[in-house]
């Protein structure tokens, strides 16, 4: 543990700074496992201090007890050198800890203004409220830069924006520290770049800044400090600008990491999957995907860019025949459906159809279920575990062992609840079950959502061989990085509709982040889209590139 | 971090808690009765002999169990399926109508086999009817089942008073009944067939359709567990998207779980109709209908829960009629009172006491391994 006792030898040296907040020995445990064991943090005051783990790694779970969403069962949490108890979020509020979370705790239909106000009132009238609130709002919105329109309904605000009303949120009511979960996930790049802009103002103001992500990138470009954590424990303390990348991804894995995923160039075969003039309109009226035009080949792999929300989702849902078309047609297979002429789910998988969907809560797998009986979902009615009448459970379990075995799911249990496996593990039988159906088209969304850093290279390299066994493979994610080392062809949507498309090799950052802001292809290359207030290059890597770690030996 | 709120052995979540949840509801109970001036443990004898102590008691206690099974059943297949059937009284009025209909109509002329097979088919029908319209409803028409299944009661009590006094009524008859059915249509009472064997027993009501209620149990356990229907059934109930995802048509399922839940609820009438009454009559549904959302509760939606959740129920009803009896002091209303009481602790304060007894859990339970170990 050389790592540990050189971290607190930087925390010896460093003594000399103020310090924001301190944790000592934090442990919490739910049931017979340890989230959080032994936890040591010192974040320094006007630092942007990062974050950096895998899932499951106890992040979240130590963000909660600095939140007063759980209590430690043992250790000690200090601010500004006073030893706090948070019981529950107002008592972190009160101690001046703000927090972002990964998924807004905004009012959709409430103004900007209604919903900083939103359990802040000043008394039983509120319009007293509304004014005192808008006086001060106009007062941060100066002083740290954060441009909202405060009387604009929540809904109405792009994602990046609704994100600046949950920061002016946590400052409206005194936050001096400031956590955020999570927050670049569902941004472009540029929005990150902005709302990094703003993380570097707020640090300026004296704000303290912990900054929680898997994403090393983000560490290296704006944290002041990081600390790895691995397993429910603190494995690491370092400054960033003594660290680098890939020393970092072996601290969180535990073991040494290659960033690159090495493939063959594809050799495309026959149209499998066809688009055409696809349109998808939503119960509520709203038109999700426009007109949308795609051809998918066998052996091909295309990867779908975009921000989450711009008709990503409802495409991957009408590709797979669980929302219905309004208009266009769709070629799967020979098999033609259309709006008058529509298909279900259970009739795209018979035509070779496998969907590992976005939202593995939701709709991949019932979390009360059992491991055994989420393998089967959509495979129910297979001949393989049906009699005439009944469902043999003990076959069932049988081809669950076989799957949990053939794709490493931890801990190979059939009985153990769904929902208490880890998301890389969910995520792993899911893809268990749609591939070993041998598939013919594969409509994957945001495959490693989620997911440990260890098990991303294992799908990513399962979604490989599947190419390269001749499967159409189709990949939504939100992950660029993902897209960028997957994809053979790149589609870019917003706002429903198709921006342009980019060979995978030829595809940057940039460029696709313009795209996905609307900017057309040939503008985005030549890189005046109005879509890019700043023009700053966020980091220019080769496409092939990705975080992917390898074992050494 | 995701963490489960699971941090209860199954045993302690199946049997402590519902366990807990009585011995609270009792404590209370008894709190009432010393406030009235009686002594509860006398009164908790009084209640258990009268439900168990001689063959009379018991022969009651298990004929109202009977009842609580089916609607119980009832309640709980489409709990299974993310419903909430309020309707099974009404169903199970429906289901009576229907066995009394086919037994009036062709009692005289089928033997005895015929008419029990038909029995069972015509309150599987009438009741599954019963619920197929608010199903309808809800699957088509967006109308939530829990508005529909209740209003229902209402419009089967008012068919049912409407048929038995302007047409179904016993001719030169001044209460609202029927003719008695013929004979072969009787279902045998316990007591007859263990007179027959030669054991001497009193009239009970009970009868042998006490064992298709076991019998329904065992179906019900098969069909959840044990087929693609019943996984269908349960995804559906667990997670309509999911269940839309794996092509699982869940209008269709919606539709058949509350046909099956009509028909089990319209049980009740072959137990009533057939069994006791011998005559089709008013308000034979006694209330038992909503007694099943108590006992599907408490009976965790499961078949062996149900049976023991009926049982504690047909003690409740037989042994507190006892005690109203026997004790001048404890009313009727009191019985009720306790009754209340019971499905007020099990039922809408099932969970109350689970974060303490998690707590209490976790302090025995001392993890060892430290980590969660990640793929």
């Amino acid at each position: 543990m050389t790592d540990i006792e050189s971290a607190a030898n930087r925390t010896t040296e460093k003594k000399t700074l103020p310090v924001a907040i301190e944790l000592r020995g934090i442990s919490k445990s739910f049931g017979s496992v340890h989230a959080n064991q032994d936890i040591d943090l010192c974040v320094h005051k006007s630092a942007i201090h990062g974050i950096i783990g895998e899932n499951g790694a106890g992040k979240s779970t130590l963000m909660s007890i600095i939140y007063g969403f759980y209590e430690a069962d043992r250790g000690e949490i200090l601010v500004n050198g006073q030893s706090v108890r948070l019981h529950n979020s107002q008592d972190a509020i009160a101690a001046g800890i703000g927090m972002v979370h990964q998924h807004f705790m905004l009012v959709d239909t409430f103004t900007v203004l209604e919903n900083v106000i939103l359990g802040a009132e000043s008394g039983g009238l509120l319009n007293q409220s509304l004014n005192h609130a808008r006086e001060e709002l106009t007062r941060l919105e100066r002083e740290y830069n954060l441009k909202v329109d405060l009387d604009a309904l929540v809904s109405d605000l792009p994602v990046g924006e609704q994100q600046r009303v949950e920061i002016l949120k946590a400052l409206y009511r005194g936050a001096e520290i400031l956590i955020l979960d999570e927050p670049t996930g569902v941004l472009t790049p540029q929005e990150t770049d902005q709302l990094f802009e703003i993380l570097k103002t707020l640090k300026t103001q004296g704000v303290t800044v912990l900054l929680i992500t898997h994403k090393l990138r983000e560490i290296m470009d704006i944290t002041d400090e990081v600390s790895v954590m691995r397993g429910g424990r603190m494995v690491a303390h370092r400054l960033t600008q003594e660290t680098d990348k890939e020393t970092l991804a072996e601290l969180m894995v535990g073991r040494k990491v290659r960033l690159e995923l090495n493939q063959k160039p594809a050799t495309p075969g026959n149209v499998l999957l066809k688009a055409e003039n696809l349109t998808v309109v939503d119960d509520k009226g709203v038109t999700r995907v426009k007109g949308f035009n795609m051809e998918l080949k066998a052996g091909e792999i295309i990867g779908i860019a975009g921000v989450s929300g711009n008709g990503q989702s409802e495409l991957l849902q009408a590709l797979a025949c669980i929302q219905p078309l309004s208009q266009g047609s769709l070629q799967i297979h020979q098999h033609s459906v259309t709006p008058e002429s529509p298909c279900n789910p259970a009739k795209a998988r018979e035509l070779g159809l496998g969907h590992i969907p976005e939202d593995r809560h939701q709709l991949g797998m019932v979390t009360r279920f059992s491991a055994a009986e989420s393998s089967i979902l959509g495979f129910h009615r297979n001949e393989s575990i049906n009699g005439s009448l009944l469902m043999h459970n003990s076959k069932v379990e049988k081809h669950c062992e076989a799957l949990m075995e053939q794709f490493d799911v931890r801990p190979p249990h059939p009985q153990l609840k769904s929902a208490n496996f880890s998301g890389g593990n969910q995520q792993k039988l899911i893809i268990a079950r749609e591939m070993t159906q041998n598939p013919r088209i594969l409509l994957v969304g945001q495959p490693t959502r989620g997911v440990d850093i260890g098990a991303i290279e294992f799908i990513h390299r399962q979604l490989i061989e599947m190419r390269d066994q001749g499967c159409a493979v189709l990949v939504v994610s939100v992950e660029l990085d993902e897209i960028m080392s997957l994809s053979d062809r790149i589609l870019v949507m917003c706002e429903g509709s198709l921006v342009g498309e980019v060979a995978g090799k030829d595809a940057d950052e940039r460029t696709l982040g313009l795209m996905m802001a609307g900017t057309p292809l040939d503008k985005a290359r030549s890189g005046s889209g109005p879509g890019s207030p700043q023009q700053k290059t966020i980091n220019e890597r080769p496409a092939h590139q990705i975080l992917s770690p390898e074992t050494s030996g | 971090m995701s963490t489960t709120n699971n941090t209860l052995p199954r045993w302690a979540d199946v049997l402590l808690i519902p366990i807990i949840n009585i011995a609270l509801a009792l404590l209370v109970s008894g709190l009432i009765i010393i406030a009235i001036g009686e002594d509860p443990i006398e009164a908790v004898k009084i209640l258990l002999v009268g439900a168990f102590g001689y063959d009379e008691a018991m022969g009651y206690t298990l004929y109202y169990t009977t009842n609580f099974i089916f609607t119980g059943l009832a309640v709980s297949v489409a709990f299974h399926a993310g419903l909430f059937n309020i309707g099974g009284e009404g169903q199970a009025y429906i289901g009576g109508l229907g066995v009394g209909l086919v037994m009036l109509a062709l009692g005289p002329i089928l033997p005895f086999y015929l008419l029990m097979i038909l029995g069972i088919i015509a309150a599987a029908v009438f009741g599954a009817a019963w619920a197929y319209v608010p199903a309808y409803l809800q699957v088509y028409r967006g109308s939530h089942i829990v508005i529909t299944t209740i209003m229902f009661n209402f419009i089967a009590s008012a068919l049912m008073v409407y048929l038995m006094v302007n047409v179904l009524i016993a001719p030169g008859s001044m209460a609202p009944q029927s003719v008695m059915l013929a004979d072969s249509s009787h279902l045998p009472f316990i007591h007859e067939i263990m007179n027959a064997l030669g054991y001497e027993m009193v009239h009970t009501p009970l009868n042998i359709s006490f064992f298709w209620a076991l019998i329904c149990c065992l179906l019900l356990w098969v069909y959840l567990w044990h087929s693609r229907w019943g996984y269908e059934l349960r995804t559906v109930g667990f997670n309509e998207k999911a269940a839309g995802y794996a092509g699982i048509n869940t209008k269709k399922v919606v539709i058949i779980t509350m046909c099956i839940s009509g028909a089990l609820a319209g049980f009740v009438g072959i137990n009533e109709i057939q069994g006791v009454h011998h005559k089709l009559l008013l308000n034979f549904t006694a209330g038992y209908g909503f007694t099943g959302i108590a006992v599907s509760l408490m009976g965790r939606n499961h078949p062996v829960g149900v049976v023991l959740a009926s049982l504690l129920f047909g003690i409740l009803y037989q042994g507190g009629a006892e005690l109203a009896f026997e004790v001048p002091k404890i009313t009727r209303e009191m019985v009720v009172t306790i009754q209340g009481l019971v499905i007020l602790f099990s039922g809408a304060l099932a969970y109350m006491t689970r974060p303490w007894l998690e707590k209490i859990f976790s302090l025995f339970s001392r993890p060892a391994s430290a980590t969660t170990q990640e793929a």
